[in-house]
């Protein structure tokens, strides 16, 4: 599969012919989400209607972390096995994350105003480190426009993200390390999820339904960056 | 119905949560798709000024 991909024309096919599916997928989920988050569950019994805010604000730091997961893993498999699709897929992943985490960031913060009284606090270790995913993204992206060279922006980009990874497994356990603001984990954790079924189901329906639209547009961000490619060298071979 | 958008008095922080995930979500689709389009009719238009499109891709 990863070497039949391999690729660039045999790529565009494949994802032209799965894109409309998972666009379709995407849609029918954050429709389905979208309606029974706002209308069809029930207040919590603390924080009363402010919790329709996790339904919004849990599926965008998921995929703030899934989405540098793929970056980081497509980064390794171009710098180990030149796969030329792996950077493609690395580079156009990087803005989706940095939109993804910036939502979470925001969402996270009208969550905590009325239930912590604020809307942000320097000392909680979850926020910062979150804040910092946020800049790591925008520093990739950033290195991506300032290298020319597409091979070596690549590398210089691959190793960044690596490096930066670190601040994955920090943001997970920040809430068992540091005792502040932001609550433990109530959905992965040992033992199962913490949360009444009522508020799962729908929750879990808003994060399929955001990562569908994460596969489509990744697909779709795929498919420019291969034909921004080709313009580039027909360009090349039509000023030769 | 007053009651829904009322949001148990968290209607200033549950509302706009919504609206800028929306806002944010369609603007990422509407770039991404804009850009693609773009890039389409440059290839295809290269693909035509260099004569044949022999070895075109798409």
């Amino acid at each position: 599969m990863i070497t039949f991909l391999a690729n660039p024309k045999r790529f565009l096919d494949f994802s032209n012919a799965i894109a409309p599916w998972v666009c379709a997928l995407a849609v029918v989920l954050l429709g389905t989400g979208f309606y029974w988050a706002l209308l069809a569950t029930p207040p919590d019994y603390q924080q009363g209607q402010s919790v329709k805010i996790m339904f919004v604000h849990v599926p965008a730091a998921y995929m703030g972390i899934m989405i540098y997961g793929v970056m980081a893993g497509a980064s390794l498999v171009g710098l180990v096995f030149r796969h030329p699709l792996a950077d493609v897929a690395a580079k156009s992943a990087a803005p989706l994350g940095a939109a993804f985490t910036a939502l979470a960031l925001l969402t996270g913060s009208l969550w905590g105003r009325p239930m912590w009284g604020t809307y942000w606090q320097w000392g909680d270790a979850r926020l910062v480190s979150e804040l910092i995913l946020l800049f790591i993204y925008l520093g990739y992206i950033a290195l991506w426009n300032a290298i020319d060279d597409p091979a070596r922006a690549a590398k210089a980009a691959a190793i960044l993200s690596l490096v930066g990874a670190a601040d994955v497994p920090i943001i997970h356990f920040s809430v068992d390390w540091w005792n502040t603001l932001h609550q433990p984990a109530s959905i992965i954790r040992p033992g199962g999820p913490t949360i009444d079924k009522s508020f799962l189901m729908p929750l879990f329906v808003m994060m399929l339904g955001y990562t569908m639209l994460f596969a489509w547009l990744l697909l779709i961000r795929m498919q420019t960056e291969i034909l921004e490619r080709r313009a580039r060298s027909l360009m090349m071979a039509k000023g030769a | 119905m007053a009651s829904f958008f009322a949001m148990g008095g968290y209607a200033v922080y549950v509302w706009p949560a919504y609206i800028i995930s929306a806002l944010v979500l369609t603007a990422v689709v509407v770039v991404s798709l804009q850009a693609h389009a773009r890039a389409k009719r440059n290839v295809r238009q290269l693909e035509d000024d260099n004569g044949d499109g022999a070895e075109s891709q798409r």
